[in-house]
């Protein structure tokens, strides 16, 4: 019956404009879930390296995430493709959580190692796994070199993109 | 009792309006939704904009001429003598008429003023910090880089005469009371001194750069950029407006002291009284609110614009996509209520 | 069990499991509705739609809004409102529509009343309907609270303080209520776990026990007419649709409830968008302050009539103070709506219009209602009191009234 028919598109095309609403309305609640503009701006972390010992670990914190800074001594094997120069002295900067599931590892100074308690993983001082389960080295977070003394964490500098740059060309090292 | 004559007279409306409608035979469903749509109209017009002109007077819109001319009315109407105040206001409109000297006015500006207030603009220094100038004046003095720019030239001249009266606030600070407001009056300089200061003021303020904005920075970020340096050299002395993390310039327990009152956060503000209040009270506190401490401020129509869109700004900040997402929708639901009806209609065709 | 055949499709894979068509059946192409009604019968269908739209824009309000009195105005006004990606929406969409959802409320109830569809037979869909007026206005209440602005404050205060006039418990029961001695952080916290939990979980159950009342006696129609059911709705299976004086729930009934409501959508997000300040007091964008009552205080619209009750004594009768008296009249407000199938002694189901004295019983209440919730919300001062208090009488005298009246024109129809 042509009168049936009919009547049953009417019901979908009115079925389909509604459910037009439906999925507009479906993308203001997906936004409303995205982090806010604060939590955005909040996502730089400016570090001050003056006071930095050689082989001594320090932490500091990136959106919420440890990010461990080691500063290189004369006396420790230099990784310099993964390690970063700022003013005189390279730097490990990396994110403190193991790449096997998430823990913290622990800096051993004398061993210049870096030891996960979950599963025993192990990482160099330049933050390259070693030993255990993690399966590539330690993450490094963006940031930007500001003088000779300072890095922002969370800003893309130059020396960030080459560093990248260069980790992801070299299957020797990553 | 204006109400409930309407409400009779809405009441004779429907009546006259049922009977009509059935003579002419109108569709019973139209006849229903107009009795409701007028019973909801007079509902709405009883509690909001009725109930609002109940409880909320009337008063003279703002006006931006600052010529005395309302303070005169009010003494007036008070049957207080205007003598006294006539002459001030047409001596300070009298000197905002002449032309005046920068470079006269400039020596005038830095004996006389420049000991508590800067202009750093013009190489002037705060000579102390926001809250040690708030301890010892009861206020932090304003920073004059902008002054003559964003106050009436009549309301300068009034100031520079005596504040106290200028701004309005004799009721703080009658004549012989124990308070004395911080800054002198100097009513006996000569116009012609009083013109060369606020020309000086005039031409500083017209040497400021504009505000720098980032790069690419949008309109309205420009605008709000521009909009916050008028309204922290205009209300930021006392108001603190935490939704833009702005902190008054005197500390809250010293502006008490001064004033007798803490004044609010203005965050929300252009929500709690919207434009219209805002523009009037700005004009002239007392207006609205006889007694207030707040001294008239004496913007100019366009700094008073500046300031309230930069509380829309901070207190409504998605004014502006409210309004661009609000047609869309409505269109969508046209579109969607077209559909419903042609769906309605195929089904219902079989049940008559 | 009788032997399980493969399914040949989804529907009838679970059609053998649930009996998904019989369910449908059921309640949907074979639930009847007379077809003699106009769209006000789609009112129900109208509340249902905003109370969901109240649910889902109040879920997302929830994951911003923070119950303690040193954060919930900025939560609300600075994180909901300026931060969240379509925060503002959300919350405008919320507040419009805890208004508006009372408009239709009213508009559903009066309904209601001017067709008799409260009585014979109908009396558990009038009850259960109360049960949602009374759910949901505790539920807009609570919810008033919760932006901790100088309205909700002081809202919640006087309305507390209402039940210090219970005797001899009143003091404490205050107390109890607020947790404190005064509306402190621990009413923010109860008044927001009612809000957000327990009062919508009533509510949800109040709906669907309201649709479960109205399967058996049915909607009422335009005529208040009874009919035989099965007699019309076997026409109507027979083809002849026209001719029955049933219609189907789906799609019938429910494509005019759509269209309805789609229509009133278009009003409703015009409010939403340019038109909000009559569902979101400014007054309440101030914040709370415990020591500055504001100058004018008044509850939102929908409750001004009950509220000019309660004002409506402000002297003493006979021994009785004036506030004892407001707070009995405002009991008897709450309360009589519920009996109003019992005070109604007429037998007749009809429109008002064609009932001899209930006509005029009706559109009195609606005008006293009108002059009520309109002085409600005006300052209590001079001559207006005075309105307030002969408004009061006539709302109390009305219902006292309504037994004999209605017996009267029972006598005068004759039991029709
Ligand atoms: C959110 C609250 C409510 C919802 C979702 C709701 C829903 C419905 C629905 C879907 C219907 C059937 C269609 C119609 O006649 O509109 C209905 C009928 C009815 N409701 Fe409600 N309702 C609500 C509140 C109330 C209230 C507050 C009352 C009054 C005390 C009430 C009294 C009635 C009555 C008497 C009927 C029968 C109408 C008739 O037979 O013609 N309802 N309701
Ligand atoms: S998480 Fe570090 S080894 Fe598993």
């Amino acid at each position: 019956m042509i009168n049936e028919s009919r009547r049953g598109f009417m019901g979908k095309a009115f079925g389909a404009v509604a459910a037009v609403g439906a999925v507009g309305s479906l993308v203001a609640m997906k936004k409303s879930w995205d982090p806010l503009p604060s939590v955005m701006a909040a996502g730089f972390t400016t570090v001050d390296l003056s006071n930095f010992t050689a082989n001594k670990l320090e932490i500091a914190k990136w959106q919420g995430k440890p990010i461990f800074i080691l500063k290189f001594g004369a006396d420790m094997p230099e990784v310099e493709k993964r390690s970063v120069k700022v003013g005189a002295h390279y730097y490990s900067v990396m994110i403190g959580l193991c790449t096997h599931l998430g823990c913290i590892p622990a800096y051993k100074d004398s061993e210049h190692t870096f030891k996960c308690a979950c599963h025993g993983g192990e990482f160099n001082a330049a933050g390259v796994h070693t030993f255990g389960p993690p399966p590539r080295p330690l993450d490094i977070p963006p940031f930007s070199i500001k003088d000779e003394n300072t890095i922002v964490l969370g800003e893309v500098g130059p020396e960030y993109t080459e560093l990248i740059a260069r980790l992801s060309t070299d299957t020797n090292i990553a | 009792m204006f109400s409930i004559i309407v409400g009779l007279i809405v009441a004779v409306i429907l009546i006259i309006l049922n009977i009509v409608l059935q003579k002419v035979s109108f569709p019973k469903e139209g006849r229903i939704l107009a009795i409701i749509v007028i019973m909801t109209g007079y509902i709405y017009w009883g509690f909001e904009p009725y109930a609002h002109h109940e409880m909320h007077p009337h008063v003279a819109d703002a006006t931006y001429t600052f010529d005395g001319k309302a303070d005169v009315e009010a003494l007036k109407e008070a049957g207080a003598d205007t003598a006294e105040t006539e002459a001030f206001w047409a001596k300070a409109v009298e000197a905002a008429s002449l032309s005046g000297n920068v470079a006269a006015g400039k020596e005038l500006v830095a004996a006389n003023c420049t000991g508590c207030h800067s202009i750093t603009s013009e190489g002037f220094p705060e000579l102390m910090s926001d809250a040690d100038a708030a301890a010892s004046y009861g206020v932090t003095p304003p920073d004059l880089s902008i002054a003559g720019k964003i106050y009436d030239k009549n309301f300068l001249a009034a100031v520079i005469m005596d504040p106290v009266k200028a701004m309005h606030i004799e009721h703080k600070y009658p004549v012989g009371g124990d308070k004395v407001f911080p800054m002198p009056a100097s009513d006996w300089m000569a116009p012609q001194e009083i013109a060369d200061m606020v020309a000086y003021l005039a031409s500083a303020a017209s040497k400021v750069p504009a505000v720098e904005t980032k790069e690419g920075a949008s309109e309205f970020e420009i605008s709000k950029a521009q909009n916050k340096q008028v309204f922290e050299a205009a209300c930021v002395r006392c108001h603190p407006m935490s939704y833009a993390g702005i902190e008054a310039k005197t500390p809250a327990d010293i502006m008490s002291a001064y004033i007798g009152a803490t004044p609010p956060d203005l965050s929300q503000h252009i929500r709690s009284r919207g434009d219209h209040y805002l523009h009037n009270f700005i004009n002239d506190p007392q207006r609205k609110l006889p007694g207030t401490g707040m001294p008239r401020v004496g913007l100019t129509q366009e700094a008073e614009k500046q300031v309230v869109e930069y509380m829309t700004q901070i207190g409504d900040s998605k004014k502006q996509e409210r309004e661009e997402l609000g047609p869309k929708v409505l269109i969508y639901l046209v579109i969607l209520a077209i559909f419903a009806l042609l769906w309605k209609k195929q089904i219902w065709r079989d049940l008559h | 069990m009788a032997e399980f055949e493969k399914a040949n499709s989804v529907g009838e894979w679970f059609d053998q499991r649930l009996n998904t068509s019989g369910f449908w059946r059921v309640m949907m192409t074979e639930y009847w509705i007379p077809k003699n009604i106009n769209f006000l019968w789609a009112m129900g269908a109208l509340l249902a739609m905003l109370f969901t739209l109240l649910l889902v824009t109040g879920i997302f309000l929830l994951m911003y809004y923070k119950p303690d009195v040193n954060m919930a105005f900025d939560s609300v006004n600075y994180t909901i409102m300026q931060e969240v990606a379509y925060g503002w929406l959300f919350r405008n969409v919320h507040g419009v529509g805890a208004s508006v959802v009372f408009l239709v409320i009213y508009i559903h109830m009066f309904t209601a009343i001017y067709y008799g569809s409260y009585k014979k037979g109908r009396e558990m869909i009038w009850l259960s309907g109360m049960l949602l007026f009374v759910t949901f206005s505790a539920e807009g209440f609570s919810g008033y609270m919760l932006p901790w602005g100088q309205m909700s404050y002081w809202a919640a205060y006087v309305i507390t303080e209402i039940f210090g006039g219970i005797p001899f418990i009143g003091d404490e029961l205050v107390i109890w209520i607020r947790g404190n001695f005064y509306v402190a952080d621990a009413t923010l916290t109860r008044f927001f776990m009612l809000h957000v939990l327990l009062i919508p979980m009533a509510i949800l159950g109040a709906i669907v026990f309201h649709f479960y009342t109205l399967r058996f006696p049915h909607v009422n129609n335009e005529e208040g007419e009874f009919f035989d059911y099965k007699e019309e709705s076997e026409k109507y299976l027979a083809g002849k649709k026209a001719e029955s004086k049933v219609i189907a729930f789906w799609p019938d009934f429910l494509s005019k409830d759509f269209m309805v409501i789609s229509i009133f959508m278009i009003f409703f997000f015009y409010l939403v968008f340019y038109h909000n300040a009559f569902a979101m007091d400014p007054v309440n964008f101030d914040k709370a302050d415990g020591m500055k009552t504001p100058a004018h205080i008044y509850p939102e619209w929908y409750f001004l009539w009950s509220y000019e009750v309660l004002r409506g004594f402000f002297f003493d009768i006979a021994g009785i103070s004036g506030k004892s008296l407001g707070l009995m009249a405002f009991g008897f407000a709450q309360g009589i709506f519920m009996v109003l199938p019992w005070l109604d002694r007429s037998p007749m189901v009809k429109p008002a219009n064609q009932r001899p004295i209930f006509k005029y019983w009706f559109w009195l209440l609606m005008a006293d209602l009108f002059v009520l919730t309109i002085f409600g919300k005006l300052p209590p001062t001079g001559a207006n009191a005075w309105v307030g208090f002969f408004s009061s009488i006539t709302f109390l005298g009305l219902f006292i009234a309504l037994p004999f009246l209605t017996k009267i024109e029972a006598k005068m129809v004759g039991g029709k």
